[in-house]
C-alpha cells in the first residue's frame, strides 16, 4: 500500500459554471487512484460537482459537513 | 455508458458582451461535463477572435477596414443595453470580479482550455476581408454551412 496522494482545491468562493469546471481541471491533471478534496458551498456546487464527477466516471468517496454551509467532497480519480 | 458524446454547438452570431458571456459559460460548463462543444462565430461574433483587441484597421479594401476599426476587437465588445460608449463592459466587468464570477477574457481562456472547438465563419471573413492570420491561433477551423451542419450533427445547437 503506498500513499495515496491526495489534492486540495477549494471552491466555496467561486460560482458556475467555475465550480464543476475548476474540478475538471484539476482531475485532468492528477494520475488514476488519486485524491482529491474539495471544499464548497451548499446549493448549486453541492448539487452539481459530485453528480458531475460520477457522471465522468470517477468516485465520490464521502461528503461531510465542514461548517454551515461548506462540505468536503473526497473524489477519487478513476 | 453512452458511446457517442453529448454534443452542443453554439452559433456565436452576437458581438455583445452579455451575450458572449452567456455563449462561452455554457460552452465551459457543458465541456467541464464532457460534451463535445462546438462554437461557431459569425458576423459581430468574430470580433472577439481577432489577436488585435483593440480599435484597429484590419481586412482589404476601405470600407472592411473602416468597419473593423469601428467594430474593434476583444476590448471593445459593447453590453447589450446600457452599453455608454463602452463604460458599462468594464463596470460589469468589475462586478463580475468583485463577486467571484468568471469574466469573458478567464471565461475563454478556460473553453479554450477545456477543448472546446473554435470555428470562423467563411463568408463574413470574405465579406470583411479579414485572413486567417488576423484570428487567435486557436481558431480550429474557418468554414462555412455544410461543415457547420456536419461538425453539429446529433447534438444540440443554440443561436446567440
Amino acid at each position: 500500500m503506498g500513499n495515496i496522494k491526495i489534492n486540495q482545491l477549494d471552491i466555496t468562493n467561486e460560482h458556475c459554471p467555475m465550480t464543476f469546471v475548476k474540478v475538471k481541471l484539476a482531475l485532468e491533471k492528477m494520475e488514476t487512484k488519486e485524491q482529491l478534496e474539495v471544499l464548497l458551498a451548499e446549493g448549486e456546487p453541492l448539487d452539481n460537482v459530485p453528480k458531475t464527477v460520477k457522471e465522468q466516471g470517477n468516485r465520490v468517496l464521502e461528503i461531510t459537513q465542514v461548517k454551515n454551509n461548506i462540505y468536503r467532497v473526497l473524489i477519487e480519480k478513476c | 455508458m453512452n458511446n457517442l458524446k453529448d454534443k452542443l454547438s453554439i452559433i456565436c452570431f452576437s458581438g455583445d458582451f452579455d451575450k458572449l458571456v452567456a455563449a462561452f459559460t455554457l460552452a465551459s460548463g457543458a465541456a467541464a461535463t464532457n460534451y463535445e462543444v462546438n462554437l461557431f462565430f459569425t458576423f459581430w461574433g468574430l470580433n472577439i477572435l481577432k489577436k488585435k483587441k483593440g480599435h484597429v484597421f484590419l481586412g482589404r479594401g476601405f470600407l472592411a477596414r473602416f468597419f473593423s476599426f469601428l467594430m474593434g476587437g476583444k476590448n471593445n465588445v459593447p453590453l447589450s443595453r446600457f452599453n455608454f460608449l463602452g463604460i458599462s463592459p468594464r463596470l460589469m466587468t468589475k462586478m463580475m470580479k468583485d463577486r467571484n464570477v468568471a469574466t469573458l477574457d478567464v471565461l475563454m481562456e478556460t473553453a479554450i482550455e477545456l477543448g472546446v472547438n473554435l470555428y470562423a465563419c467563411d463568408m463574413t471573413m470574405n465579406i470583411l476581408g479579414i485572413v486567417r492570420d488576423d484570428y487567435i491561433p486557436e481558431v480550429k477551423e474557418v468554414l462555412g454551412v455544410a461543415k457547420f451542419l456536419e461538425y453539429s450533427k446529433d447534438g444540440e445547437t443554440l443561436f446567440i
